[in-house]
């Protein structure tokens, strides 16, 4: 039936290489989920505010980062930015790229678990005597995080697997780079990206298993 | 004055990409419904050890990149010692990609008609047909819909990395007019850009009303 001969030998002796592109992979898709958090809370605030100056600009970032391609984002991160002169290379366009999806998603999330918790939980707050700082952090924070954590999860996931996308800018290092240069320097395609699958298949398990446990570390009562 | 090489032709060029885009999705969407339909139906009404391997199977669509998925199944189907063209490739890898959350959305919906009202229509003398067409569908619909419209515009925005294989798609087609033209991909990606959006969001703007009046009507 075959006129193929799978060789799997050389595509395993490549998986020293391979980890090591994984490693760069979740170097990747960590960042991406650390700062696109950090965005995506403060664009999630900006959307609730009034004034127009505030609101608007937010509403673009999530609006243009829900409704196009990942894959736009990163090339304009990296040919569109480079037209500008900021010349960028593949990892960081690629980090912005994911990083801009990312918060864009994740604002998203965070406006859906802000409406989730009761406003009459910050007014407490406030008639004890918190700041509105105070409150925010303290008493908000920590109840929208156990609300958005599943739908966190999920975005890790899809950072991990949106990584893969830098091989189209010419990254080589992340772990569909490192294959792609090992594919096009063999032609064993099949073998190659094969196993390249079963590891972000490992990767993507490992994430959801680990977030699993650490929500039952920290939210049973 | 802004001046640039972007003419008409350019402009209808993308136009055809964005063609390709929406036929793509279009039949990524039917044939990933269909299957989804089946996938998510089976996996709600059989016992749960017995979709094990069918949950497993549809897991690897949700947990391996699409880029990795498209590459593998291009070259793989030569292997199987048949021809397909990028574009058939492309359909078949998103059709399955597509059912793999697409049962996940069917199999969410049918669970949550509450088991009494299926056992009320039963009760009433309906067959499990009836209760399935004329009681589960109309409730779970409701459910459905709103997520099915995002997994519809997830995937349009998915098709993209069918360039990678050789489908001249709307990115791809931006691409290749940014090769050709050198110093100006910004202007030409923004444009690849509100097309992208001026299909998804007055979609997406559905949805989210569908949604809420689905909701007012509970």
């Amino acid at each position: 039936m075959f006129n193929y001969t799978f060789h799997w030998r050389p595509a395993l002796q490549a998986l020293p290489q391979m980890l090591q592109g994984t490693l760069v992979t979740l170097q990747l898709a960590i960042l991406s989920m650390i700062i696109g958090v950090a965005f995506g809370v403060v664009l999630a605030l900006m959307r609730q505010s009034k004034n127009p100056l505030i609101h608007f600009p937010a509403t673009v970032w999530v609006e243009v980062a829900r409704n196009t391609p990942a894959l736009l984002q990163i090339y304009m991160a990296y040919f569109g930015l480079g037209q500008l002169g900021i010349r960028l290379d593949s990892f960081v366009a690629l980090l912005i790229g994911i990083t801009f999806n990312n918060a864009g998603y994740l604002a998203e999330t965070f406006r859906g678990g802000l409406r989730a918790i009761p406003q009459t939980q910050t007014r407490a707050a406030r008639s004890l005597g918190f700041g509105a700082y105070q409150a925010f952090t303290l008493i908000v924070l920590p109840q929208l995080f156990r609300v958005v954590f599943h739908p966190m999860t999920n975005q890790m996931v899809w950072a991990i697997l949106m990584t893969s996308l830098g091989v189209v800018v010419g990254l080589n290092t992340d772990l569909t780079g490192v294959v792609q240069d090992l594919n096009v320097r063999t032609f064993r395609t099949f073998e190659y990206f094969a196993i390249a699958a079963v590891l972000y298949y490992l990767i993507a398990k490992f994430v959801t298993l680990g977030a699993r446990l650490l929500a039952w570390r920290l939210f049973r009562y | 004055m802004f001046q640039t090489a972007f003419s008409l032709n350019d402009l209808w060029f993308m136009a055809q990409g964005a063609g390709w885009t929406l036929l793509i999705t279009a039949i990524a969407m039917v044939g990933g419904t269909v299957l989804g339909l089946v996938f998510g139906v089976t996996r709600a009404v059989l016992p749960g050890w017995t979709t094990l391997p069918l949950g497993f199977f549809l897991d690897i669509f949700r947990s391996v990149p699409l880029l990795i998925q498209l590459i593998l199944a291009n070259s793989f189907i030569p292997i199987l010692g048949f021809r397909a063209s990028p574009f058939a490739v492309s359909c078949i890898v998103l059709a399955l990609y597509t059912s793999s959350y697409c049962s996940e959305i069917v199999r969410g919906g049918v669970q949550a008609v509450p088991q009494t009202t299926r056992r009320a229509a039963r009760s009433l003398g309906m067959t499990w047909w009836q209760d399935m067409t004329e009681i589960v569908y109309p409730m779970a619909l409701r459910v459905m819909l709103p997520s099915w419209i995002g997994l519809t515009l997830g995937v349009m925005k998915d098709t993209a990395l069918v360039g990678w294989i050789g489908v001249i798609e709307l990115l791809k087609s931006s691409q290749i007019l940014i090769t050709r033209m050198q110093n100006e991909p910004l202007f030409i990606l923004i444009i690849a850009g509100v097309i992208y959006f001026l299909i998804s969001f007055p979609i997406s703007r559905l949805g989210a009303r569908l949604e809420s009046r689905f909701r007012e009507n509970d």
